[in-house]
This record gives structure tokens, sequence and C-alpha cells, in this order.
């Protein structure tokens, strides 16, 4: 199953890929999943199956949920990770977000993070960064907050909003490889690569057909980077996209046969898709 | 808005005590009171709807079209979304029972009187007053809408004969006064009968204008504006026992205000943090000491309640207590936060406990012990294993809100499927009840609900997976000295009576 997708090198097969992660990232964002392409046999980390439309997640859900609550395994732990982002999206689609419903939402995503970042399921950069606390790393759920919680138009109190807001870029997001397609894909961004909100990717992505994902991802290797910084910015943060990616395969390689976690296990599976290493 | 009940009959007046304002401790509960609730029975007084029954009342016809546009029709009621009924409270002396709706409308019950004729309709609350206190509003910086729905109201003390409350949506407060004019001047001498002026130089005669009765009218002005002073969104309001100032809250601020002045307000606590990504807490409710003028409590999303002193500092922003039960770690989960988040904070009539609502319990707090709550009520701990679904269709986000009955002995509060409970801390007996339309005769006896949990359901439980998590009751109000409770089910309002009564 791995080896089949991983040498696969034509672009057409890229593309596909590229696809599916599109489609993995839509799903979280309910109402925007789009019609799901045939599904290949690959293992996902977030979705079960892609038959149906914005409701696999819950669907799958529920599943999970009708057994008992008490051992969060990876699988239902990273589901309702997905499904706590996808509120905090909602709640920027609100007229007027429930500030009491996003930071209780916004609590759990932490809550989430620093578990899984305690169980080792998600790899942190480098080793200088193990005394740090996950806090840092978990700043992206303010980034997706911080839209719900100014409005979409500047907000009242526009002098700690704002040099919140300005603070932010500077000291605690990470910036992107420079010049990736992420760039180009939102013009708004002015501070680099790195999308300030999930909202803005999804919006890019959406407003563009599917080949336009082609086109953005049609390079192989800086692009998947900034993907893939994508994908761990929306969870966990991460340093910039080489980096990162770099630790991936370094993480992945050695423990993968004793650590083994689900979660670990696919994520790396992802990676070799992105990386073709 | 004036409006003009009908069938009202007001004849005699003298036996209307428009005496001076309640003392803060209320008068002593009747007997009925301290019966209970396990060994009462519950009986349906009336079902109102709001504003149908308004309108069945003939009351003015106030045809928002915007309203019916924006509006969409549920349950086969004919009701709109605007009809929600969003808070309920009585008064001091019972006598008037206000509700506030989703569309902005206030709703004002009055208690029908003791009639020697109709003694069975003494109970009976009926539409005194109704008027809109709260528009739609558009804050033009943030570009967005500011809901009209009045997420409070509480009455003053009454110490003259018109009635006083306050309501407040997200961002407004307003003082309202309502007031009945039952004479009208007649005999002017440069204006006639109609109002249109004279000619003063056909006025031959002088004549004192005497005040002749006239059908009773009753009306609403509002008297103060208190505004632009909340960022986020005001969840709460709380007169002061000294009558002349009273406290605002939102998510991040609590603001004390006089009466008498609108342009101004102090901030007593704030929360927010200098920097926004390190908010992790909110202000979910706060109320004033019965008592106590200089204390108050609040209520925080992470299951905690500060006490304050106004006297200790301008700021209150270090607590004088700080109640806080430790975690059970038994039952930890992703949704433990969610779920200790309190929802409402009330005193007890007394002044010495604190009642608490979080998700799936109650809790009654002694003033002097701030590690752990004295007593426990589990409201519908059959949820405990589905907080994963409630948490995904966001049932777990719910604000209920709790009451004391006058007598501190009874707490209640509502659950789903239109089912409310009561507890009665003395004799630890609990009952569910349930406000359904099904069983809405009036002087219909309310039958004991219970829920099935697991295994052989009988013949008249409910298993948990029937119940309708749609029909919640978040809001109810229990009588100051007797034993008649208000629950508001979307939008109508049930109001239920002790038998015993």
């Amino acid at each position: 199953m791995e080896g089949q997708a991983g040498q696969d090198k034509s672009p057409q097969a890229q593309a596909t890929k590229a696809r599916k992660i599109l489609l993995m990232l839509l799903s979280l964002w309910p109402s925007a999943a789009s019609n799901p392409h045939q599904p290949m046999n690959l293992t996902w980390v977030i979705i079960s199956d892609t038959t149906g439309e914005g409701t696999m997640l819950t669907r799958g859900l529920k599943r999970k949920c009708s057994e008992d609550e008490a051992p969060a395994g990876p699988l239902q732990r990273q589901s309702l990770l997905d499904m706590s982002l996808a509120k905090l999206q909602l709640c920027h689609m609100l007229a007027e977000p429930n500030l009491c419903r996003s930071v209780l939402i916004a609590n759990t995503v932490r809550q989430i993070q620093e578990e899984m970042t305690q169980d080792g399921s998600w790899s942190l950069p480098g080793p200088q960064t193990a005394g740090r606390l996950p806090r840092d790393h978990l700043v992206s759920t303010e980034v997706l907050c911080r839209s719900a919680w100014a409005g979409p138009a500047p907000a009242p109190d526009p002098a700690d909003l704002a040099s919140a807001l300005q603070a932010v870029p500077a000291t605690q997001v990470p910036r992107a490889v420079p010049g990736g397609p992420w760039d180009r894909a939102v013009p708004g961004e002015s501070q680099g690569g790195f999308p300030r909100s999930l909202d803005q990717v999804f919006g890019t992505l959406e407003s563009h057909g599917p080949g336009a994902v082609e086109e953005l991802l049609s390079d192989v290797g800086g692009s998947y980077c900034d993907l893939d910084a994508v994908l761990t910015g929306v969870v966990g943060g991460a340093k910039s996209g080489p980096e990162g990616l770099e630790t991936f395969a370094s993480v992945a390689a050695p423990p993968r046969g004793t650590s083994c976690k689900a979660d670990l296990g696919e994520l790396d599976h992802v990676v070799e898709i992105l990386v073709e290493t | 808005m004036v409006l003009q009940p009908a069938e009202r009959h007001r004849g005699d007046w003298s036996h209307r005590r428009l005496g001076p304002w309640c003392s803060p401790t209320g008068s002593p509960a009747p007997l009925s009171c301290e019966t209970g609730c396990g060994e009462g029975t519950w009986i349906l007084v009336c079902r109102l709807l709001v504003p149908t029954q308004v309108s069945l009342l003939s009351m003015e016809e106030d045809i928002d079209t915007r309203k019916i546009n924006n509006s969409f029709l549920r349950d086969h009621s004919y009701a709109t979304e605007a009809d929600i009924i969003s808070t309920v409270e009585f008064n001091h002396t019972g006598e008037l029972l206000a509700t506030g709706d989703k569309g902005g409308r206030v709703v004002i019950f009055q208690r029908e009187q003791e009639s020697k004729n109709q003694v069975h309709r003494r109970g009976e609350y009926n539409v005194y007053s109704t008027f809109q206190s709260h528009e739609p509003e558009f804050d033009y910086l943030k570009s967005l809408e500011i809901e009209e729905k009045i997420n409070k109201i509480r009455w003053l003390p009454q110490q003259n004969a018109a009635y006083f409350l306050l309501s407040t949506n997200d961002k407004t407060v307003k003082l309202w006064k309502v007031s009945e004019r039952d004479k009208r001047p007649e005999g002017y001498n440069l204006k006639d009968e109609e109002g249109r002026l004279r000619d003063p130089a056909t006025i031959t005669t002088l004549r004192v204008p005497v005040l002749r009765p006239m059908d009773l009218m009753v009306e609403a002005t509002p008297r103060r504006v208190f505004a632009n002073a909340h960022t986020y969104h005001i969840n709460s309001i709380s007169v002061n026992s000294d009558y002349e100032t009273y406290m605002s809250a939102d998510d991040l601020r609590i603001n004390l205000w006089n009466f008498e002045i609108t342009n101004q307000s102090f901030n007593i606590v704030d929360i927010k943090p200098a920097n926004m990504e390190e908010l992790t807490e909110v202000i979910t409710a706060a109320e004033f000491h019965p008592h106590h003028c200089n204390t108050f409590v609040y209520s925080s999303s992470k299951g905690t309640i500060r006490l304050c002193d106004m006297r200790a500092s301008a700021l209150c922003d270090r607590h004088t207590k700080f109640f806080e039960e430790p975690e059970d770690p038994s039952n930890r989960s992703f949704f433990s936060e969610i779920i200790s988040s309190i929802s409402d904070v009330k005193f007890s009539h007394s002044g010495r406990c604190i009642m608490t609502r979080d998700y799936l319990t109650v809790k009654v707090w002694d003033l002097n012990m701030e590690n752990r709550p004295v007593e426990t009520y589990q409201v519908h701990d059959y949820l405990r294993s589905k907080l994963c679904s409630l948490y995904e269709n966001d049932c777990i986000f719910d604000k209920f809100e709790c009451v004391w009955n006058g007598s501190d002995s009874v707490i209640m509060t509502g659950s789903y499927n239109n089912f409310f409970r009561m507890f009665d801390r003395n004799t630890k007996r609990d009952v569910t009840l349930e406000a359904s339309r099904e069983n809405s005769k009036p002087r219909a006896i309310l039958k004991p609900r219970k829920v099935c949990v697991g295994g052989k359901r009988r013949k008249d439980e409910i298993s948990v997976d029937s119940l309708d998590f749609s029909k919640k009751i978040l809001h109810t109000a229990w009588h100051p000295s007797e034993n008649i409770i208000a629950v508001a089910a979307t939008n109508n309002l049930y109001i239920f009576q002790d038998k015993v009564n």
C-alpha cells in the first residue's frame, strides 16, 4: 500500500495525491467539501472513508462517540482536534462570535495538542525545543481564533488587538519557505509565506479550482514543504518548511518499529507521499 | 408604546397596597414553601404564548415586516424565532412576571387578583404590558449586527406606584418605567375635548380641569439608556442592595453604574489580558450579594467563582475569596473544562450560600468554604457518556440557569426534552417534570418523569437516545414567597403552582 503510492512519480499521480490532501484539508470545513474523487487505497490520518459530503467527518466521529469516552485513543483525539478546528472556523463565519465558546474550544484544542505532544505522537522540530512549553507551538489556535474574536473588521479595541496581531508574526508565527506557491496563492499575506489564518488558505483554495491546485503544487519540493508546513501549522505550529520536514523524516525513520503509535505511522506515511523519500 | 389590556375589570383600587419597597430578605416563606417539592404536587396554572397570546388579547398591532421576513416557522405553532423567550424574572413581590425574548420585546404578566367570584382564577398571570425594549443595531466599526435579544431582566424594588426594571441586550442596558394611568384630565380651558386649540376669544368662562376615571392604560417608558460601555457581550446585570447602583458584566469586564448617571460607569473587574493570545478564561455570570452592597461574585468559564469586596480597591481584580472544586481525576476527559464552565451563579436569599450551574450539575457553596461545594446535585448525569456528540452539535455550550425558592430549601434548573428538575436540599429528594404542550390542560397535574439510562425501559420512562435536545429549558423563575414557578420553553411560558398552595 505504501510502496504503491510512494513510487508513482508521474505528475498526474502527484496531482491526484495533492487533491487528496486538499480533500483532507477541505473536510475540516464541512460546507466547502468538494466532490470527492475516486479514492485510492491510501490510509489517511483523519478521514476513514471518502464517501459522502462534509458529514463524513462527523459520521466517523459519531461511531467513536457511541463508545465509552474515557480511553481517548489517538484517532479519537485527532478527530476531536479536527472537529474543534472546524468549529473555530465556524466562529469566524458567524455574525458575532461567542467569545466564551471560542475560548472553550481553543482551550480544548490546546489540551489535545499538549497531550499529543507529551505522548510524542506530535513531532517537535529539533531538540532545542524540548524544554520549551508547547504553548509556543500552539499559537496557531490563537491565530485561528483571533479572526473570530476580532471580527472581520477592525475591532473597537484597536490598540491592543492590533498590537497583538502585529506582535504575533514577529515573535511566534513561523515563516515558511519564501517564494513558495503559498505566497502566490495568498497575495494579501504581507508578512511572509505562512498564512495567517486557516480560512485564508481555504478561501484561496476554494476560489481556485482543482486545476489550480495542481498548478499550485506542481513544484515538487518547495510546495510540499509548504503544504506540510500548513498541515503541521494547523494543528501544532512548526518551524519553517524544510527544517520541519527534515525532522519529520528523521523522526519517522528510526522509531518506526519501536514506538509505533498510529498517528506517527500515518503522518509518516503522508509525509512519504509528499516528499517521496 | 401604550396598550390597552382587554377584559380587565378595575374597580376599587383600595386593596392595592403600593407600599415601600420589599426588605431585602423578603417576607418569610409561607408553610407551602417548607413542604418542599417532594410532598407537593405541581399543577399547571396557565400556558402563555408570547406574543401570540398578546395578539389574541387584541393588543396594539405591531406588524414588524422585517421580523416576519427574517424569521422562520417552528413546530407548527406559527411562532417565529423572535418569540423565543430568553429571560424570565419575577419582581420582588411576585405580582409581576417579566419575560424577554429574542426579538427584543419585554412582556410583563400580572397576577390575577383574588376575587370572591372566581376563586380558581387566583394565581393566573395575564398580560399586563408589552413593549419593544431593544431594537437591532448595527455596529459600523465592526460591521456586525448587534442582536436585540434580551439577555437579562432585573426588577428594581418598588418605591412608588410605578414599576422599574432593567433590561439588557448584548451591549446596552435600559431602565424602563412601567406605570398605570387610570385617570384623565378633562376640562382644559385652552383645548377642547379632542385636543384642538380653542380660540381664546371664544372663552368666556374659566374652569378647573378635573381628573376623571378612564380605562386602565399601562405605559412603558425608557427612563435611562446605559450604552457604549461594553466591548464584549453582556451576560449579567445585577441590582445592588443599596438600590442606587447596579452592575453589568460582559465576557471580560464588569462595570458599576449609578442609576442616575448614564454617561459614566466604573470598571470594577477587568480580566482582559494584555495579549489576547493569552486569553483562556471569560466571565460567565455575576451577581451582587443580597444584603451587603460591597460584595459581589462572578463566575468563570473554568468553573471558578470569585467573591470580591469593593471596599478593598477600586478595581476588584484581586478576589477576596476564590471558590473552586478540585478536579476529579477519574472523570477527566477533553471535555472536563467545557462542562465545568459555570453558566449561572445565584446568591441564596439568605446571602449565606451561592449556587452555581455547570453543564451537568448544580452546586451549592457555603461562602465560608472555598475549597469545595457543600452540595452537588446531578442534573442529567446520563449525558456524561454523550459529551462528544453534545460537543459536536454544540449543545455542550448551552447555558442553563438555576433558581432558589423563597426559603432557599429547593433549587430548580432546566434540562433537555423540556424537562426541568427540582432538588429539595432538606429531604434530598428530587423530581423531574416536563413542560409540554401535551399536558397543558389548565390545572393538569404534572407527572414526574424519569430518564432511563440503560437496560430495560419501563413504561413511562424515556430513554436517553429519545431525548429531544432542541427542546431545552434554559430559563426558569421562582416566585419570591410562594410555590409558583415560571418555565420558559422556546416561545411558551408555563406557570406552575404547587397544589398545596
